[in-house]
């Protein structure tokens, strides 16, 4: 896993609550059996029209954001399906960190096994973020190891993340990996249940 | 101190907790489908790892599988899908149900049937519906693909404690309200996230007169309301689903096995740190109006108005809604006319379900302008229903009986809901084509979706006699 730790781009506004996983992936991409090239099929059906055609409308698709690296969505991000397609879509999309009120729990837990920073900011920090990317395009720089994101504007916002997947997003370990240095306990555990 | 089943069960898996930590947790039950593990078992190839413990591992196919013609896969992604997880369980040695097997079906609904569900267990899988084991007491939920691997190669996952919330249905169901009337209406109450970061434990008088089944249906929707794992506190309902099932233990066994199962149930006193109650009176047979499992409302309401709504963001959502459902503000739900109806799904697609749409069918005729299709959740659930003659009942209406599988819960096979049709839909999510790109989906309970495909249109099912009382 690539470490994460200062990005520096444009936002993307997706005004919008409860974007579930079906919209982030498609299940008629779900049967590819790779992790790679997904991002072409990112929110595919807002970013086209039913007859193919390209949905100029949908923000994504409107060319002073293309490039951009950081997400801001409404509440509960990413709920529904536990499809990590959804992480690789976004990533392979080119986001690096998608900043939210909430997030759903198999989302969330997903981002971080792939090096994608999930920020929770308060439903009015992200409001102000939404109107300021959708007003023109802002810039934000966002640093891990200093849990801030900072905008264009002087504006800067602090958010709270579990330290233990901060080291892992910083790092960019491998948790199987980490998870075998406790061989001897799962081998314990093992023992005393058999 | 009183602890609830959610302590008792995560305290007795933990293998190793260190303070700033999640808690390294054992898994009892990894279960497989073939969406989610590809990438999984191609990780352990590339990092040379083997499945620690392919005897706690069992595989099915359900989401691809055609429902007809089989065993041919038209779809050749599709195909190659199917065939890559027969190679991976051959290779790392785990148990498959395959396609043709005798007990292939929708995974949430064999792990239960084979008696592999069982209380007090930890059990994963790669979907989110996992969360339909905890109707046995067990602490079941649903995991991304790079977790599927961390379990192939280590039986564990690392995870942070979530809290604990008791939803309370007190009081009785009335006549024609069912289970899913009961989850649908809990998540219209409280809200699609309200779980979030929480196992929660459904209690009440109603929970305790549900059949195993009736307590699958609750819990499968957990996920629905954000919630990581729904349970319910084993009983004798619990003990005696399990009694005879292939992987539950034996004689004397089974015996010692039910005391220790009975003994996770929650004890008297304890808290949780959310509780949430609802009148099992004021649930009324439910069925979904918009884009997600939380905007549904009784069969005797209408189409919610924008002013029924307190914040821009609310109202907005409403308005993406309807415009995404073709649906008026206002509108009598009974007014809702489907082309579509699908009765099936890990949600509705037991023997049970099937009963109770077979109920209100028999005698009757589909209406015109319906398609219906009836997918068994399991073959075992088709071999079951076949022999009472279920079949027959739904055929000779003017329903399609199929195999089984996830079929149009998700359309990832042909099974598909047309651009601009709305489908009566047994299943659990209604998101934007979720059954087709510009499908519409209106969740509702078996017997409300079978109602629906004789009428054409959303009806109340406490209205409907059966044919042959």
């Amino acid at each position: 896993m690539k470490p994460i730790n200062i990005v520096e781009s444009i936002i993307v506004p997706l005004n919008r609550k409860n974007v579930d996983t079906d919209q982030i992936i498609s299940k008629e991409f779900l049967k590819r059996i790779e992790r790679t090239g997904f991002g072409k099929y990112l929110f595919y059906h807002w970013r086209h029209r039913p007859d193919g055609s390209r949905n100029e409308d949908f923000v994504l698709n409107q060319p002073q954001f293309e490039n951009a690296k950081v997400l801001v969505a409404h509440e509960n991000f990413g709920c529904g399906s536990s499809r990590e397609h959804a992480p690789w879509a976004i990533m392979d999309y080119g986001f690096q960190v998608v900043i939210a009120p909430s997030f759903a729990d198999i989302f969330h837990n997903n981002c971080f096994k792939n090096g994608i920073l999930p920020i929770r900011l308060t439903v009015e920090e992200v409001e102000e973020l939404l109107a300021k990317g959708e007003q023109s395009t802002y810039e934000v720089k966002v640093n891990l190891e200093e849990q801030t994101v900072a905008g264009q504007d002087g504006a800067t916002y602090s958010f709270e993340i579990d330290p233990y997947y901060k080291q892992m997003l910083l790092n960019g370990w491998d948790e199987i990996s980490l998870t075998f240095q406790y061989e001897g306990h799962i081998q314990n555990y093992e023992k005393q249940h058999a | 101190m009183a602890k609830t089943i959610i302590e008792k069960i995560w305290d007795q898996h933990i293998v190793y907790e260190e303070e700033g930590k999640p808690d390294l947790l054992y898994i009892d039950l990894h279960l497989i489908h073939e969406v989610t593990s590809p990438q999984a078992f191609e990780g352990l190839r590339l990092a040379g790892r083997k499945v620690r413990r392919p005897d706690l591992c069992f595989a099915t196919m359900d989401h691809n599988v055609p429902t007809k013609n089989l065993p041919v896969i038209q779809d050749p992604i599709a195909k190659k899908q199917i065939t890559t997880l027969e190679k991976n369980c051959e290779e790392f040695g785990i148990q498959l149900a395959h396609m043709e097997h005798p007990d292939q079906g929708i995974v949430h609904i064999i792990g239960p049937e084979l008696g592999l569900t069982q209380p007090g267990k930890t059990i994963v899988c790669g979907d989110s519906h996992t969360s339909t084991h905890g109707a046995f007491g067990a602490i079941a939920f649903g995991i991304g693909t790079s977790e599927v691997e961390h379990v192939l190669s280590t039986q564990t996952l690392w995870q942070s404690k979530p809290k604990t919330m008791e939803i309370k249905i007190s009081g009785q169901l009335g006549y024609g309200v069912t289970a899913k009337d009961v989850i649908l209406a809990i998540i219209a109450k409280f809200g699609i996230d309200v779980g979030t970061g929480h196992i929660v434990e459904y209690t009440g008088e109603a929970i305790r007169n549900m059949t195993m089944e009736e307590r699958m249906t609750i819990c499968n929707m957990s996920i629905e309301a954000g919630a990581k794992a729904g349970l319910i506190s084993p009983d004798e309902t619990t003990i005696n689903y399990l009694r005879g099932k292939r992987f539950a233990p034996e004689g004397a066994e089974f015996d010692k096995a039910a005391q220790r199962w009975l003994d996770l149930a929650t004890d008297a006193g304890a808290t949780y740190d959310t509780v949430l109650e609802i009148d099992a009176n004021e649930i009324e047979p439910f069925v979904t109006w918009g884009t997600n499992p939380s905007m549904g409302t009784g069969i005797s309401k209408h189409v919610p108005r924008a002013e029924d709504y307190a914040s821009d963001s609310d109202k907005e959502a409403l308005k993406k809604a309807l415009a995404y459902m073709d649906l008026e503000e206002g509108a009598p739900m009974t007014s809702i006319a489907v082309q579509h109806v699908f009765i099936g799904s890990c949600t509705n697609a037991r023997l049970s379900d099937l009963r109770s749409a077979a109920k209100l069918v028999e005698g009757r005729k589909v209406h015109p302008s319906v398609t219906a299709i009836v997918v068994p959740g399991s073959r075992t659930v088709k071999q079951q229903a076949e022999a009472e003659g279920l079949d027959r009942i739904f055929i000779e209406a003017g329903f399609e009986w199929r195999e089984s599988g996830c079929s149009m819960c998700l359309a990832m096979n042909d099974d598909v809901v047309p651009a601009g049709e709305r489908c009566a839909s047994t299943s659990n999510r209604n998101f934007e084509g979720r059954q087709g790109a510009g499908s519409r989906t209106h969740l509702m309970s078996p017997a409300m979706a079978a109602a629906a495909a004789i009428e054409g249109k959303f009806v109340d099912v406490r209205t409907l006699q059966p044919a042959h009382a």
